[in-house]
Protein backbone atom coordinates (compact mmCIF):
# COMPACT_ATOMS: atom_id res chain seq x y z
CA UNK A 1 0.00 0.00 0.00
CA UNK A 2 2.87 2.24 0.64
CA UNK A 3 4.31 1.81 -1.95
CA UNK A 4 1.10 3.15 -4.09
CA UNK A 5 0.69 5.88 -2.31
CA UNK A 6 4.75 6.79 -3.23
CA UNK A 7 3.75 6.01 -7.30
CA UNK A 8 1.02 8.45 -6.53
CA UNK A 9 3.25 11.53 -5.12
CA UNK A 10 6.03 10.58 -7.87
CA UNK A 11 2.67 11.26 -10.42
CA UNK A 12 1.74 14.15 -8.74
CA UNK A 13 4.79 16.25 -8.44
CA UNK A 14 5.96 14.87 -12.69
CA UNK A 15 2.25 16.27 -13.36
CA UNK A 16 3.04 19.95 -11.39
CA UNK A 17 5.98 20.10 -12.82
CA UNK A 18 5.07 19.61 -16.25
CA UNK A 19 1.73 21.50 -16.16
CA UNK A 20 3.76 25.04 -14.72
CA UNK A 21 5.89 24.20 -18.10
CA UNK A 22 2.72 23.79 -20.38
CA UNK A 23 1.02 26.70 -18.81
CA UNK A 24 3.97 29.26 -19.63
CA UNK A 25 5.90 27.27 -21.89
CA UNK A 26 8.67 30.44 -21.58
CA UNK A 27 10.88 28.05 -20.24
CA UNK A 28 10.70 25.23 -22.71
CA UNK A 29 11.05 27.47 -25.60
CA UNK A 30 14.10 29.43 -24.21
CA UNK A 31 15.81 26.23 -23.40
CA UNK A 32 15.44 24.20 -26.62
CA UNK A 33 15.95 27.59 -28.35
CA UNK A 34 19.43 27.92 -26.91
CA UNK A 35 20.33 24.26 -27.29
CA UNK A 36 19.57 25.13 -31.18
CA UNK A 37 22.04 28.15 -30.92
CA UNK A 38 24.93 26.53 -29.42
CA UNK A 39 24.34 23.71 -32.65
CA UNK A 40 25.27 26.86 -34.56
CA UNK A 41 28.07 28.51 -32.99
CA UNK A 42 29.54 24.76 -32.75
CA UNK A 43 28.83 24.93 -36.69
CA UNK A 44 31.08 28.00 -36.61
CA UNK A 45 33.97 26.59 -34.98
CA UNK A 46 34.23 23.77 -37.01
CA UNK A 47 33.59 25.25 -40.07
CA UNK A 48 31.81 24.67 -43.01
CA UNK A 49 33.15 21.52 -44.06
CA UNK A 50 30.71 18.54 -44.12
CA UNK A 51 33.07 16.00 -43.34
CA UNK A 52 34.48 17.67 -40.30
CA UNK A 53 31.02 18.61 -39.27
CA UNK A 54 29.48 14.91 -39.64
CA UNK A 55 32.72 13.72 -37.68
CA UNK A 56 31.87 16.26 -34.73
CA UNK A 57 28.04 15.96 -34.84
CA UNK A 58 27.66 13.36 -32.44
CA UNK A 59 29.65 15.26 -29.60
CA UNK A 60 28.20 18.21 -30.46
CA UNK A 61 24.41 17.24 -30.22
CA UNK A 62 25.48 15.84 -26.45
CA UNK A 63 27.16 19.29 -25.62
CA UNK A 64 24.12 21.17 -26.98
CA UNK A 65 22.03 19.06 -24.88
CA UNK A 66 24.28 19.09 -21.62
CA UNK A 67 24.75 23.22 -21.91
CA UNK A 68 21.16 23.67 -22.17
CA UNK A 69 19.72 21.20 -19.99
CA UNK A 70 21.76 22.62 -17.41
CA UNK A 71 19.39 25.83 -17.02
CA UNK A 72 16.40 23.74 -17.00
CA UNK A 73 17.31 21.88 -13.81
CA UNK A 74 17.96 25.15 -11.97
CA UNK A 75 14.65 26.26 -12.86
CA UNK A 76 13.07 23.08 -11.66
CA UNK A 77 14.02 24.03 -8.10
CA UNK A 78 13.49 27.62 -8.47
CA UNK A 79 9.98 27.69 -9.33
CA UNK A 80 9.20 26.03 -6.07
CA UNK A 81 11.88 28.63 -4.16
CA UNK A 82 9.78 31.95 -5.65
CA UNK A 83 6.65 31.04 -3.39
CA UNK A 84 7.97 28.84 -0.45
CA UNK A 85 6.50 25.77 -2.03
CA UNK A 86 9.81 23.97 -1.69
CA UNK A 87 9.26 24.14 1.87
CA UNK A 88 5.77 22.75 1.76
CA UNK A 89 6.58 19.88 -0.43
CA UNK A 90 8.95 18.81 1.80
CA UNK A 91 6.17 18.99 4.92
CA UNK A 92 3.86 16.73 3.10
CA UNK A 93 3.72 13.14 4.57
CA UNK A 94 5.65 10.38 2.68
CA UNK A 95 9.29 9.61 1.75
CA UNK A 96 11.65 12.23 0.39
CA UNK A 97 13.13 9.85 -2.35
CA UNK A 98 9.53 10.30 -3.70
CA UNK A 99 10.28 13.79 -4.30
CA UNK A 100 13.26 13.22 -6.29
CA UNK A 101 11.52 10.82 -8.62
CA UNK A 102 9.03 13.22 -9.52
CA UNK A 103 11.53 15.74 -10.04
CA UNK A 104 13.84 13.51 -12.07
CA UNK A 105 11.05 12.41 -14.32
CA UNK A 106 9.78 15.95 -14.85
CA UNK A 107 13.19 16.66 -16.05
CA UNK A 108 13.68 13.94 -18.01
CA UNK A 109 10.48 14.06 -20.20
CA UNK A 110 11.58 17.76 -20.45
CA UNK A 111 15.00 17.24 -21.82
CA UNK A 112 13.91 14.26 -23.41
CA UNK A 113 11.43 16.96 -25.50
CA UNK A 114 14.10 19.45 -26.18
CA UNK A 115 16.57 16.72 -27.14
CA UNK A 116 14.19 15.67 -29.82
CA UNK A 117 14.26 19.13 -31.77
CA UNK A 118 18.13 19.85 -30.99
CA UNK A 119 18.77 16.11 -33.05
CA UNK A 120 16.00 17.19 -35.73
CA UNK A 121 17.89 20.57 -35.88
CA UNK A 122 21.22 18.62 -35.63
CA UNK A 123 20.97 16.27 -38.18
CA UNK A 124 19.95 19.15 -41.04
CA UNK A 125 22.61 21.43 -39.66
CA UNK A 126 25.97 18.83 -39.45
CA UNK A 127 24.54 16.49 -42.47
CA UNK A 128 24.01 14.05 -40.82
CA UNK A 129 23.40 10.55 -42.50
CA UNK A 130 20.60 8.21 -40.51
CA UNK A 131 22.13 4.97 -39.52
CA UNK A 132 19.86 2.03 -40.62
CA UNK A 133 19.43 1.18 -37.28
CA UNK A 134 18.59 4.49 -35.92
CA UNK A 135 16.02 2.68 -33.22
CA UNK A 136 19.18 1.46 -31.36
CA UNK A 137 20.34 5.30 -31.36
CA UNK A 138 17.03 6.58 -29.77
CA UNK A 139 17.81 3.82 -26.98
CA UNK A 140 21.03 5.20 -26.60
CA UNK A 141 20.10 8.79 -26.52
CA UNK A 142 17.70 7.88 -23.63
CA UNK A 143 20.13 6.26 -21.52
CA UNK A 144 22.72 9.29 -22.15
CA UNK A 145 19.71 11.24 -20.76
CA UNK A 146 18.78 9.60 -17.41
CA UNK A 147 22.87 9.81 -16.38
CA UNK A 148 22.42 13.43 -17.65
CA UNK A 149 19.02 14.17 -15.92
CA UNK A 150 19.75 12.31 -12.64
CA UNK A 151 22.95 14.24 -11.84
CA UNK A 152 21.68 17.35 -13.13
CA UNK A 153 18.66 16.78 -10.98
CA UNK A 154 20.39 16.02 -8.21
CA UNK A 155 23.17 18.61 -8.08
CA UNK A 156 20.24 21.68 -8.60
CA UNK A 157 18.80 20.53 -5.55
CA UNK A 158 21.75 22.26 -3.75
CA UNK A 159 22.89 24.67 -6.58
CA UNK A 160 19.98 26.15 -6.68
CA UNK A 161 19.36 26.97 -2.94
CA UNK A 162 22.89 28.48 -2.59
CA UNK A 163 24.74 31.79 -3.78
CA UNK A 164 25.98 32.20 -7.30
CA UNK A 165 24.00 29.13 -8.45
CA UNK A 166 24.62 29.81 -12.59
CA UNK A 167 28.01 29.12 -12.03
CA UNK A 168 28.24 26.40 -9.47
CA UNK A 169 25.62 24.03 -11.09
CA UNK A 170 27.78 23.56 -14.19
CA UNK A 171 31.00 23.38 -11.90
CA UNK A 172 29.88 20.42 -9.63
CA UNK A 173 27.89 18.79 -12.56
CA UNK A 174 30.65 19.24 -15.48
CA UNK A 175 33.17 17.02 -14.38
CA UNK A 176 30.49 14.06 -12.77
CA UNK A 177 29.26 13.85 -16.50
CA UNK A 178 32.08 13.20 -17.70
CA UNK A 179 31.68 9.41 -18.00
CA UNK A 180 28.20 9.62 -18.68
CA UNK A 181 28.80 11.91 -21.71
CA UNK A 182 32.09 10.19 -23.07
CA UNK A 183 29.83 6.60 -23.65
CA UNK A 184 27.15 8.53 -24.65
CA UNK A 185 29.05 10.56 -27.37
CA UNK A 186 30.91 7.22 -28.34
CA UNK A 187 28.23 5.11 -28.70
CA UNK A 188 26.22 8.06 -31.21
CA UNK A 189 29.67 8.50 -32.94
CA UNK A 190 29.90 4.60 -33.51
CA UNK A 191 26.47 4.52 -34.79
CA UNK A 192 27.12 7.67 -36.85
CA UNK A 193 29.97 6.17 -38.76
CA UNK A 194 29.21 2.35 -39.15
CA UNK A 195 30.94 1.39 -36.04
CA UNK A 196 33.63 0.02 -37.68
CA UNK A 197 35.58 -0.94 -34.18
CA UNK A 198 32.36 -2.72 -33.07
CA UNK A 199 32.72 -0.62 -29.85
CA UNK A 200 28.77 0.14 -29.54
CA UNK A 201 28.08 -2.71 -27.24
CA UNK A 202 30.65 -2.19 -24.99
CA UNK A 203 29.87 1.89 -24.89
CA UNK A 204 26.41 0.87 -24.73
CA UNK A 205 27.18 -1.42 -21.75
CA UNK A 206 28.82 0.75 -19.88
CA UNK A 207 26.27 3.88 -20.12
CA UNK A 208 23.80 1.83 -18.45
CA UNK A 209 26.10 0.52 -15.88
CA UNK A 210 27.03 4.52 -14.98
CA UNK A 211 23.17 5.17 -14.93
CA UNK A 212 22.59 2.41 -12.64
CA UNK A 213 25.30 3.87 -10.48
CA UNK A 214 24.69 7.50 -10.19
CA UNK A 215 20.62 6.75 -9.74
CA UNK A 216 21.54 4.68 -6.98
CA UNK A 217 24.14 7.06 -5.55
CA UNK A 218 21.83 10.20 -5.94
CA UNK A 219 18.79 8.72 -4.69
CA UNK A 220 20.43 7.83 -1.65
CA UNK A 221 22.23 10.75 -1.09
CA UNK A 222 19.36 12.76 -2.16
CA UNK A 223 17.84 12.32 1.21
CA UNK A 224 20.60 14.57 3.25
CA UNK A 225 20.72 17.19 0.82
CA UNK A 226 17.07 18.16 0.51
CA UNK A 227 16.16 18.17 4.50
CA UNK A 228 18.37 20.99 4.98
CA UNK B 1 36.90 38.79 29.50
CA UNK B 2 38.72 37.44 26.32
CA UNK B 3 36.37 36.49 23.48
CA UNK B 4 37.53 33.57 22.70
CA UNK B 5 37.63 31.98 26.12
CA UNK B 6 33.96 30.96 26.06
CA UNK B 7 34.53 29.31 23.29
CA UNK B 8 37.57 27.31 24.29
CA UNK B 9 35.91 23.81 24.30
CA UNK B 10 35.78 24.36 20.65
CA UNK B 11 39.05 25.47 19.97
CA UNK B 12 41.72 22.58 19.50
CA UNK B 13 45.08 22.44 21.19
CA UNK B 14 48.09 22.86 19.03
CA UNK B 15 50.04 20.66 21.47
CA UNK B 16 53.31 18.84 19.69
CA UNK B 17 52.27 19.83 16.31
CA UNK B 18 54.22 22.47 15.55
CA UNK B 19 57.10 20.12 16.69
CA UNK B 20 55.88 17.66 14.04
CA UNK B 21 55.95 20.19 11.53
CA UNK B 22 59.54 21.38 12.26
CA UNK B 23 60.13 17.27 11.70
CA UNK B 24 58.12 16.95 8.49
CA UNK B 25 59.88 19.73 6.81
CA UNK B 26 63.26 18.45 8.11
CA UNK B 27 62.79 14.73 6.87
CA UNK B 28 61.40 16.07 3.63
CA UNK B 29 64.80 18.15 3.20
CA UNK B 30 67.25 15.31 4.00
CA UNK B 31 64.29 12.92 2.09
CA UNK B 32 64.92 15.12 -1.33
CA UNK B 33 68.88 15.10 -0.93
CA UNK B 34 69.45 11.52 -0.27
CA UNK B 35 67.40 10.43 -3.50
CA UNK B 36 69.06 12.91 -5.39
CA UNK B 37 71.85 12.31 -4.53
CA UNK B 38 71.91 8.46 -4.46
CA UNK B 39 70.06 7.50 -7.61
CA UNK B 40 72.20 7.42 -10.65
CA UNK B 41 71.43 8.90 -14.42
CA UNK B 42 68.47 6.53 -15.62
CA UNK B 43 69.30 4.98 -19.20
CA UNK B 44 66.27 6.78 -20.49
CA UNK B 45 65.67 10.06 -18.73
CA UNK B 46 69.19 10.79 -17.66
CA UNK B 47 68.43 13.09 -14.54
CA UNK B 48 65.29 13.75 -15.51
CA UNK B 49 64.23 10.97 -13.62
CA UNK B 50 64.73 12.55 -10.12
CA UNK B 51 60.96 14.12 -10.87
CA UNK B 52 60.00 11.10 -9.95
CA UNK B 53 60.56 12.27 -5.87
CA UNK B 54 58.48 15.01 -6.03
CA UNK B 55 55.80 14.01 -8.70
CA UNK B 56 54.62 10.25 -7.58
CA UNK B 57 54.63 10.87 -3.69
CA UNK B 58 52.35 14.47 -4.72
CA UNK B 59 50.29 12.04 -6.34
CA UNK B 60 50.23 9.49 -3.75
CA UNK B 61 49.71 12.33 -1.46
CA UNK B 62 46.67 13.20 -3.11
CA UNK B 63 44.45 9.89 -2.90
CA UNK B 64 45.30 9.45 0.56
CA UNK B 65 43.31 13.38 0.98
CA UNK B 66 40.50 12.05 -0.94
CA UNK B 67 40.31 9.27 0.84
CA UNK B 68 40.35 11.01 3.90
CA UNK B 69 37.43 13.64 2.38
CA UNK B 70 35.42 9.95 1.85
CA UNK B 71 35.89 8.79 5.04
CA UNK B 72 35.13 11.69 6.95
CA UNK B 73 32.10 12.76 4.74
CA UNK B 74 30.77 9.15 5.64
CA UNK B 75 31.50 9.66 9.34
CA UNK B 76 29.67 12.98 9.54
CA UNK B 77 26.55 11.59 7.75
CA UNK B 78 26.50 9.08 10.11
CA UNK B 79 27.40 10.97 13.64
CA UNK B 80 26.51 14.67 12.79
CA UNK B 81 29.59 15.92 14.46
CA UNK B 82 30.71 19.38 13.10
CA UNK B 83 34.75 18.24 13.66
CA UNK B 84 34.48 15.43 10.66
CA UNK B 85 32.93 18.14 8.19
CA UNK B 86 36.04 20.50 9.31
CA UNK B 87 38.29 17.59 8.76
CA UNK B 88 36.48 17.08 5.18
CA UNK B 89 36.87 20.43 4.35
CA UNK B 90 40.93 20.73 5.58
CA UNK B 91 41.90 17.30 3.55
CA UNK B 92 40.22 18.86 0.83
CA UNK B 93 41.78 22.04 0.21
CA UNK B 94 45.16 20.48 0.61
CA UNK B 95 44.32 17.55 -1.61
CA UNK B 96 43.62 19.67 -4.36
CA UNK B 97 46.85 21.79 -3.45
CA UNK B 98 48.90 18.38 -3.84
CA UNK B 99 46.80 17.51 -6.88
CA UNK B 100 47.47 20.45 -8.66
CA UNK B 101 51.49 19.76 -7.70
CA UNK B 102 51.13 16.38 -9.17
CA UNK B 103 49.57 17.83 -12.73
CA UNK B 104 51.90 20.85 -12.90
CA UNK B 105 55.16 18.67 -11.77
CA UNK B 106 53.86 15.99 -14.23
CA UNK B 107 53.41 18.40 -17.43
CA UNK B 108 57.31 19.46 -16.27
CA UNK B 109 58.21 15.83 -16.41
CA UNK B 110 56.27 14.85 -19.44
CA UNK B 111 57.03 17.84 -21.61
CA UNK B 112 60.86 16.65 -22.35
CA UNK B 113 60.29 13.13 -21.61
CA UNK B 114 57.22 12.52 -23.93
CA UNK B 115 57.54 15.70 -26.02
CA UNK B 116 53.83 17.08 -24.49
CA UNK B 117 52.95 18.52 -22.10
CA UNK B 118 49.63 17.17 -21.82
CA UNK B 119 48.41 13.35 -22.88
CA UNK B 120 45.08 12.48 -22.79
CA UNK B 121 45.13 8.96 -21.11
CA UNK B 122 43.63 7.21 -18.33
CA UNK B 123 46.17 8.55 -15.30
CA UNK B 124 46.20 11.99 -16.77
CA UNK B 125 42.86 12.85 -17.44
CA UNK B 126 41.50 11.13 -14.72
CA UNK B 127 43.92 13.25 -12.04
CA UNK B 128 42.60 16.47 -13.94
CA UNK B 129 38.63 15.57 -13.09
CA UNK B 130 39.39 14.37 -9.94
CA UNK B 131 41.03 18.08 -9.67
CA UNK B 132 37.97 19.95 -10.79
CA UNK B 133 35.90 17.38 -8.28
CA UNK B 134 38.11 18.93 -5.65
CA UNK B 135 37.99 22.52 -6.72
CA UNK B 136 33.39 22.32 -7.50
CA UNK B 137 33.40 20.73 -3.70
CA UNK B 138 35.18 23.89 -2.47
CA UNK B 139 33.20 26.30 -4.35
CA UNK B 140 30.36 24.73 -2.91
CA UNK B 141 31.82 24.88 0.67
CA UNK B 142 32.25 28.75 -0.06
CA UNK B 143 28.91 29.30 -1.15
CA UNK B 144 26.87 28.06 1.57
CA UNK B 145 26.90 29.81 4.64
CA UNK B 146 24.72 27.57 6.99
CA UNK B 147 26.97 25.27 8.73
CA UNK B 148 24.70 22.34 8.72
CA UNK B 149 23.40 23.20 5.16
CA UNK B 150 27.19 23.14 3.98
CA UNK B 151 28.13 20.41 5.91
CA UNK B 152 25.77 18.12 4.80
CA UNK B 153 25.75 18.96 0.89
CA UNK B 154 29.40 18.93 0.82
CA UNK B 155 29.50 15.63 2.17
CA UNK B 156 27.05 14.45 -0.69
CA UNK B 157 28.91 16.49 -3.05
CA UNK B 158 32.57 14.53 -1.56
CA UNK B 159 31.25 11.02 -1.70
CA UNK B 160 29.40 10.89 -5.35
CA UNK B 161 33.09 12.71 -6.17
CA UNK B 162 34.75 10.15 -5.13
CA UNK B 163 32.12 7.08 -6.64
CA UNK B 164 33.17 9.32 -9.79
CA UNK B 165 36.65 9.16 -10.22
CA UNK B 166 37.40 5.06 -10.52
CA UNK B 167 34.07 5.22 -13.45
CA UNK B 168 36.19 8.49 -14.80
CA UNK B 169 39.29 6.43 -15.01
CA UNK B 170 37.44 3.31 -16.32
CA UNK B 171 35.47 5.28 -18.86
CA UNK B 172 38.48 7.22 -20.14
CA UNK B 173 40.88 4.20 -20.25
CA UNK B 174 38.01 2.88 -22.91
CA UNK B 175 38.06 6.00 -24.79
CA UNK B 176 41.65 6.11 -24.44
CA UNK B 177 42.41 1.77 -25.43
CA UNK B 178 39.30 1.87 -28.19
CA UNK B 179 41.78 4.67 -30.22
CA UNK B 180 45.39 3.62 -29.47
CA UNK B 181 47.48 1.66 -26.74
CA UNK B 182 49.31 3.53 -24.46
CA UNK B 183 52.67 2.28 -23.36
CA UNK B 184 53.62 3.08 -20.21
CA UNK B 185 56.80 0.91 -18.75
CA UNK B 186 57.73 1.83 -15.42
CA UNK B 187 59.61 -0.56 -13.54
CA UNK B 188 61.94 0.74 -10.73
CA UNK B 189 65.32 -0.84 -9.59
CA UNK B 190 66.19 -1.03 -5.95
CA UNK B 191 68.74 2.19 -5.79
CA UNK B 192 65.31 4.44 -6.92
CA UNK B 193 63.03 2.48 -4.72
CA UNK B 194 64.27 3.65 -1.18
CA UNK B 195 64.51 7.26 -2.15
CA UNK B 196 61.02 7.27 -3.85
CA UNK B 197 59.78 5.14 -0.40
CA UNK B 198 61.05 8.19 1.84
CA UNK B 199 59.98 10.87 -0.24
CA UNK B 200 56.25 9.35 -0.37
CA UNK B 201 56.91 9.05 3.50
CA UNK B 202 57.85 12.94 3.47
CA UNK B 203 54.89 13.69 1.73
CA UNK B 204 52.30 12.30 4.08
CA UNK B 205 53.99 13.85 7.11
CA UNK B 206 53.77 16.84 5.31
CA UNK B 207 50.15 16.65 3.81
CA UNK B 208 49.34 15.71 7.82
CA UNK B 209 50.80 18.60 9.28
CA UNK B 210 49.23 20.92 6.28
CA UNK B 211 45.48 19.32 6.76
CA UNK B 212 45.89 19.22 10.89
CA UNK B 213 46.93 23.26 10.58
CA UNK B 214 44.19 23.84 8.31
CA UNK B 215 41.78 21.81 10.63
CA UNK B 216 42.83 23.93 13.33
CA UNK B 217 42.27 27.28 11.74
CA UNK B 218 38.63 25.71 10.65
CA UNK B 219 38.01 25.07 14.26
CA UNK B 220 39.28 28.37 15.50
CA UNK B 221 37.11 30.26 12.73
CA UNK B 222 33.57 28.18 13.93
CA UNK B 223 34.42 29.52 17.61
CA UNK B 224 34.78 32.86 16.57
CA UNK B 225 31.14 32.30 14.55
CA UNK B 226 30.11 31.06 17.50
CA UNK B 227 31.16 33.57 19.82
CA UNK B 228 29.70 36.22 17.56
CA UNK B 229 26.56 34.69 17.18
CA UNK B 230 25.83 34.18 21.40
CA UNK B 231 26.82 38.09 21.06
CA UNK B 232 24.41 38.68 18.83
CA UNK B 233 22.02 36.79 20.59
CA UNK B 234 22.61 38.73 23.74
CA UNK B 235 23.61 35.56 25.57
CA UNK B 236 26.68 35.99 25.61
CA UNK B 237 28.70 37.86 28.22
CA UNK B 238 32.40 36.98 28.38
Amino acid sequence: MAFNDDIRRIRAIVWKDLTTERRSKAGFNAVAALGVTILVLFGFALGPDAQALRDAAAGVLWLAVLFAGVLAFNRSYQVELDGGALEVLLLYPGARWAIFAGKLIANLIFVLAMLVIVVAVGIVLFQVVIPAQWPSLIGIMLLGVIGLVSLGTFYAAMSSRSRAREVLLPLLLYPMLIPVLLASMEATKAFLTGDIMNAVGAWVQMLALFDVIFLVATFWAFESVIEV
Amino acid sequence: MSPVTANTFDAPKAGRWPLFGWLSFAFFAFAQVYAVATSPADQMMGHLQKMMYVHVPAAWVTFVAFGIVLWTSVLFLWKEDERHDLMAAAAAEIGAVFCGLTLILGMIWGRPTWGVWWSWDARLTSTLVLFLIFVGYLALRSFVEDAQRRGQWSAAVGILGAINVPIVWMSVKWWRTLHQLQSDPRSLSGEYALGLVLNALAFLFLMIFFIRRRYEAARYERAAEHASQAAALGGYNG
